[in-house]
C-alpha cells in the first residue's frame, strides 16, 4: 500500500539556485508528520514544492495521484491546503470575506455547506465569529493565524500543510492553537505536515519527523524515537 | 448662473465618461500594476464596431450589447494571447507593448473606417430636458447609463463569489491560488470587464466629440488623472476622481472666460484647459500622494 | 515574511530592470573608441563610394546621434535612477527653442549655444524635479505626461508668441563648416553631432562610473536603504533631474540647428513617447543601448512606410497595414523577443555565444 502523501528523490530550484537536493519522505492517512531543520534546511522549499510554488522536479503523489507540475489551484482543489508562512491574509477584506473565499471553488449549489462548514470553524476559532465583519488585516497576530487555518478548513481539505503556525506568537496563542491543531486532526480527520522551528512542540504534535539540512533529509523516524536522539537534542531541543 | 450650472452639468456628463475609463484603468492596475495605455484605443474599436453594426440596420441598443460582449472577449483575448507571454517583464517592456497595441487599434481602425470624423446616434431623446433647457438629454442619459454600469459592477464586485474571488486573485495572487482559484483565469477576466467598461464609455462619448479614431485620447488621460486623483487602488475612488476631473475641467475653462469677459486679458481659454486641469490635479497629488481616496501603502523593507 | 500584494510590490519594484551590473568595462571601452574611429570615417567614405555614403544619408545618421543624445538623458533619469518619464519631449522642446530664439532673436552663433541651452534646461529640470520627488511610479508618470502636453502648449501661448513665433515657429539657419574646411553643411553637422555625442557619453559614463552614478543606482534599487547608508536621496533625484534634462535638451539644441526649424507641434507627446520607446528598445540602463535606441527611433520612423509597402506588394497580402501598425506590431514582437531591449538581448545571447 502506498501512503497518502509520498515524495521521493524531490529537487527544488528558486531561479538558478538548488534549494532541495533530495528530499523523501511519506506521511500516512490521518497521521500529522513534521518536518524539522534549521533556517535554510529547505523545509518551507519542501511545502511550496508540494503545492508547484516553486520549480520542482521528482515524484510526489498525493492520495495515489502524482501532482508535480500540477498548478497551484488545481493541487488545492484535490484537497490539499496551504497554510503558508506569514499566514497570507486578504488584509483589506473582511474574516467573513477571507473565508468565503476558500468555498469559491466550490460553486454556487453549496450555500447551506458553506454555512455548515462558518460554523464548524467557528466552534473551533470562537474568537474569529466576533470579528467576522472586521477587516483582517486589522487582527492581531494570534488572530490572523486562527483565520489562515480557517480558511484552509473551509477548503474541506484531506491534508494541510502548515508552515510555522508559531511564527512571531505568543507562547500562550501558540499552545492554543496547536491545542486546536490536535482537535482538528482528530474530529475533522485532517492529516498534517507541519514545518515549525519550535521543535520541541512539533515533535509533542507529530507521530513522525524528518529532520532537514541542507536540502537532504538526514533523519527519520518515530517522533518518540527522533526526540529522544541526542544529536537532535542538542541541536534542536537545546538541552 | 445659468452658464455655470451648465457648465457643471456638461462636467458631469464628461466626467461620467472619464469615471469609466478610470475604472477600467484600475481594474487591470490593481492586479498587474499596468496602466494599459491601450485602454482607450480599445474603447474607440468597440464603438467603431457598434457603429458599423448600426449602419448595418441593427437598433442601437442591441448593438450597445453586442459591442460590449465583443469587447469582453477581445480583452480576454488579449491578455491571454499578448500579456501573458509577458508575465515576468519589466514594467517599462509592458508599457512599450501597450504603445504598440495603440498603435495597431488606432491605425487599423483608421484603415478599415477611415480618419474622417463621423456623426455617432444618440439613444436619448432630442430635446433638452425640462431642467430651464440647461442640461442636454444625451448628458443625462450619459450619466445615467454609467451610474448604472457602476452599480452593476459595485455588486458583482461586492456580493458574488466571483467577483469576491477577483477581487482576492487581484490583492494577493499567492494567498488567492492556495484557496482554490484559478489567477490566471481571473487577470483575463479582469481584462474582459474592462474592456466591456471602456467600450460604454466610447460609445457614450462618441455622439459628443464625434467617431473618430483619435477620439479617445485626450480622454484616457483624463481618466489616467482622474485615476489618480481618487486613488488607483480603490476602485470607488476612481470613479469620483473621473467626475472631479470632468468637473475641473470644465469650471477651469469657465473660469477662464470670465475673466477675460471681465478684465479683458486672456488667461486661459479652451486650449489650456487640459493642462491647468492637470496641474491641478497633480498639484493635489504632491500633497496627497496616494490620492484623495487611496489607501496609504506601507511596504515592509 | 508577507507575500506582499502587486500594490506593495509595485511601490517597491524599481521601474528599471538593469541588463547589467556594470556600466562599462575595459574591452567594451575598446570597442566604444573602435566605432568612435568608424565613425569619423564614415563621412570620408562619401568620397569613394558617393552612392551609399550620400549626404541625405549623413543626415540621417545625425539625427540618429542626437536621439541617441535624448534617450541618453531619459536613461540617465529612468535607468540610472529609477524616475520614469513620460514627457522628456517638453525638454527636447525646450532646448530647441531656447537654441531657436538665442540665434534668431539674439543673433548668437549656433556653436555657443550648447552650454547656455544646457544650463537653462539644467535648472528647468532641476526645478520640476522638486515636485517630483513626491512623486513616485505612475505618478510621476502623469505629472511629466501632463509636462509632455503642457510644453507644447505654453510655445504657442498668446504672450508668448513674439518669442517662441506661435504656431508657425522660427526658420532658422544651417550651420556651417567653421574655419572654411572643405565640408558640406551635412558633413559637417554630422561631425558636430558626433563630437557633442562622444563628448556627453564620455561624461555620462564617467558620472555613472564615479561615486555620484553608485549613489543614483542605489536610489533606484532602493531608495530607502540608499538613505539610510546617508545618501542625500532629493538632492540626488533632483540634481540627475536636472542633467537628464540638460542632456535631453542639448539633444534638442542639436536638432533646432540640423533641422533649421523649430514649431511647437513637433515636441508634443508622440516625441516624448518616441524617446521613450528608443530606451526601452535600445536598453534600459546601459549607455550603448541608448545609442541603439536613437537608431531604433530614426530608422523606424523612416522604414515603417517601407515595410509597410513590403507587406502589400511583395508579401502579397489582401490588406493593407498602414506605416502606424507595422511600428506597433514591430514593438510587441521586438518585447517578446527581447524584453529587456536590444542591448539587452545582445547581451544575454553573447553569454550563451561564450559559454
Amino acid at each position: 500500500m502506498t501512503a497518502f502523501l509520498e515524495v521521493s528523490g524531490l529537487k527544488a530550484f528558486y531561479g538558478q539556485t538548488q534549494a532541495l537536493y533530495d528530499v523523501g519522505f511519506a506521511l500516512e492517512k490521518g497521521g500529522i508528520t513534521t518536518l524539522l531543520g534549521a533556517n535554510g534546511a529547505g523545509k518551507t522549499t519542501t511545502l511550496r514544492a508540494i503545492c508547484n510554488m516553486v520549480r520542482a522536479e521528482g515524484r510526489i503523489s498525493f492520495d495515489g495521484q502524482p501532482i508535480v507540475g500540477r498548478p497551484t489551484e488545481s493541487v488545492v482543489r484535490l484537497g490539499v491546503a496551504h497554510v503558508p508562512e506569514g499566514r497570507g491574509t486578504f488584509t483589506t477584506m473582511t474574516v467573513d470575506e477571507n473565508l468565503r473565499i476558500a468555498a469559491y471553488t466550490r460553486g454556487r449549489s453549496a450555500k447551506a455547506d458553506v454555512q455548515q462548514d462558518l460554523d464548524m470553524v467557528f466552534e473551533y476559532f470562537p474568537r474569529l465569529k466576533e470579528r467576522m465583519q472586521q477587516q483582517a488585516g486589522t487582527l492581531s497576530g494570534g488572530e490572523q493565524q486562527m483565520l489562515a487555518v480557517s480558511r484552509a478548513l473551509m477548503l474541506r481539505p484531506r491534508l494541510m500543510l502548515l508552515d510555522e503556525p508559531s511564527f512571531g506568537l505568543a507562547p500562550l496563542i501558540v499552545q492554543e492553537i496547536f491545542r486546536i491543531l490536535r482537535r482538528i486532526n482528530e474530529e475533522s480527520k485532517v492529516s498534517m505536515l507541519l514545518v515549525e522551528q519550535n521543535a520541541a512542540l512539533a515533535l509533542d504534535l507529530a507521530d513522525h519527523a524528518y529532520v532537514l539540512e541542507t536540502g537532504r533529509v538526514v533523519m527519520a523516524g518515530p517522533s518518540a524515537d527522533v526526540k529522544n536522539d541526542e544529536n537532535v537534542r542538542k541541536s534542536y531541543l537545546g538541552y | 448662473m445659468e452658464q455655470l450650472i451648465q457648465q457643471v452639468a456638461s462636467g458631469l456628463a464628461n466626467g461620467a465618461i472619464y469615471a469609466c475609463v478610470a475604472l477600467a484603468l484600475v481594474m487591470i492596475f490593481v492586479s498587474t500594476s499596468h496602466i494599459n495605455f491601450a485602454q482607450g484605443e480599445m474603447a474607440m474599436f468597440s464603438t467603431y464596431l457598434s457603429w458599423q453594426l448600426i449602419q448595418w440596420g441593427v437598433g442601437y441598443w442591441p448593438a450597445f450589447v453586442i459591442a460590449v460582449l465583443v469587447s469582453f472577449v477581445g480583452g480576454v483575448l488579449i491578455e491571454r494571447t499578448i500579456l501573458r507571454p509577458l508575465h515576468t517583464a519589466p514594467i517599462l517592456s509592458v508599457v512599450v507593448v501597450f504603445i504598440g497595441l495603440l498603435a495597431v487599434f488606432n491605425s487599423v481602425a483608421g484603415t478599415i473606417w477611415s480618419y474622417l470624423i463621423k456623426e455617432y446616434p444618440s439613444p436619448f431623446p432630442k430635446e433638452a430636458l425640462d431642467l430651464a433647457g440647461l442640461i442636454g438629454a444625451h448628458q443625462v442619459g450619459v450619466v445615467i447609463v454609467t451610474l448604472v454600469v457602476l452599480s452593476a459592477l459595485y455588486v458583482f464586485f461586492r456580493y458574488t463569489p466571483l467577483g469576491l474571488a477577483m477581487r482576492a486573485a487581484a490583492q494577493n495572487p499567492v494567498s488567492a491560488r492556495l484557496a482554490g482559484v484559478r489567477v490566471d483565469s481571473m487577470l483575463a477576466l479582469g481584462w474582459g470587464l474592462a474592456a466591456a467598461v471602456g467600450a460604454v464609455a466610447g460609445m457614450m462619448v462618441a455622439h459628443i466629440v464625434y467617431l473618430e479614431p483619435n477620439m479617445m485620447g485626450g480622454i484616457l488621460l483624463y481618466a489616467f488623472a482622474g485615476a489618480l486623483l481618487g486613488g488607483i487602488t480603490n476602485p470607488g475612488g476612481a470613479v469620483l476622481g473621473g467626475f472631479m476631473v470632468g468637473v475641473l475641467e470644465n469650471l477651469v475653462a469657465f473660469f477662464g472666460n470670465v475673466i477675460e469677459k471681465q478684465t479683458g486679458v486672456y488667461i486661459i481659454g479652451n486650449g489650456e484647459k487640459l493642462t491647468v486641469a492637470l496641474i491641478i490635479v497633480i498639484c493635489v497629488l504632491t500633497l496627497k500622494p496616494s490620492g484623495l481616496f487611496g489607501r496609504v501603502v506601507v511596504t515592509r523593507v | 515574511m508577507t507575500t506582499a500584494s502587486p500594490a506593495d510590490t509595485a511601490a517597491h519594484e524599481s521601474v528599471a530592470t538593469p541588463v547589467s551590473t556594470s556600466v562599462t568595462s575595459g574591452a567594451s571601452d575598446r570597442w566604444a573608441w573602435g566605432l568612435v574611429a568608424v565613425g569619423i570615417i564614415i563621412p570620408l567614405l562619401g568620397y569613394v563610394v558617393p552612392d551609399i555614403v550620400s549626404d541625405y544619408r549623413l543626415f540621417l545618421m545625425s539625427t540618429m546621434m542626437i536621439y541617441a543624445i535624448a534617450v541618453l538623458g531619459l536613461n540617465l533619469l529612468t535607468g540610472f535612477n529609477g524616475q520614469i518619464s513620460l514627457g522628456h519631449g517638453a525638454f527636447y522642446g525646450v532646448g530647441a527653442y531656447t537654441a531657436a530664439i538665442l540665434m534668431d532673436k539674439v543673433g548668437m552663433p549656433y556653436w555657443t549655444l550648447l552650454p547656455i541651452v544646457a544650463v537653462v534646461c539644467f535648472v528647468i529640470g532641476f526645478l520640476f524635479g522638486l515636485p517630483a520627488l513626491r512623486l513616485e511610479g505612475i505618478y510621476l508618470a502623469l505629472a511629466t505626461f501632463a509636462l509632455a502636453l503642457a510644453v507644447p502648449q505654453m510655445l504657442k501661448y498668446r504672450w508668448l508668441e513674439d518669442l517662441t513665433g506661435g504656431v508657425q515657429g522660427i526658420v532658422l539657419l544651417k550651420p556651417e563648416p567653421p574655419f572654411g574646411l572643405p565640408l558640406s553643411e551635412d558633413q559637417w553637422l554630422y561631425y558636430y553631432c558626433l563630437i557633442v555625442m562622444v563628448i556627453l557619453y564620455w561624461a555620462a559614463a564617467n558620472l555613472l562610473r564615479g561615486r555620484s552614478g553608485r549613489a543614483m543606482m542605489a536610489i533606484r534599487d532602493h531608495s530607502m536603504a540608499a538613505s539610510t547608508m546617508g545618501i542625500d536621496v532629493a538632492r540626488y533625484k533632483t540634481i540627475t533631474f536636472g542633467i537628464s534634462a540638460a542632456y535631453t535638451g542639448v539633444a534638442g539644441a542639436l536638432s533646432a540647428s540640423a533641422i533649421a526649424f523649430v514649431a511647437p507641434d513637433s515636441f508634443g507627446f508622440f516625441l516624448s513617447i518616441s524617446l521613450l520607446i528608443g530606451l526601452v528598445v535600445g536598453g534600459v540602463a546601459s549607455l550603448a543601448g541608448s545609442v541603439i535606441g536613437g537608431i531604433f527611433t530614426v530608422l523606424v520612423q523612416n522604414s515603417s512606410q517601407s515595410l509597410s509597402n513590403f507587406v502589400k506588394s511583395d508579401l502579397g497580402l489582401p490588406f493593407d497595414l498602414s506605416p502606424y501598425s507595422v511600428y506597433g506590431i514591430l514593438l510587441i514582437v521586438l518585447m517578446y523577443v527581447m524584453p529587456t531591449g536590444i542591448a539587452g538581448g545582445v547581451a544575454i545571447a553573447w553569454r550563451r555565444l561564450r559559454r
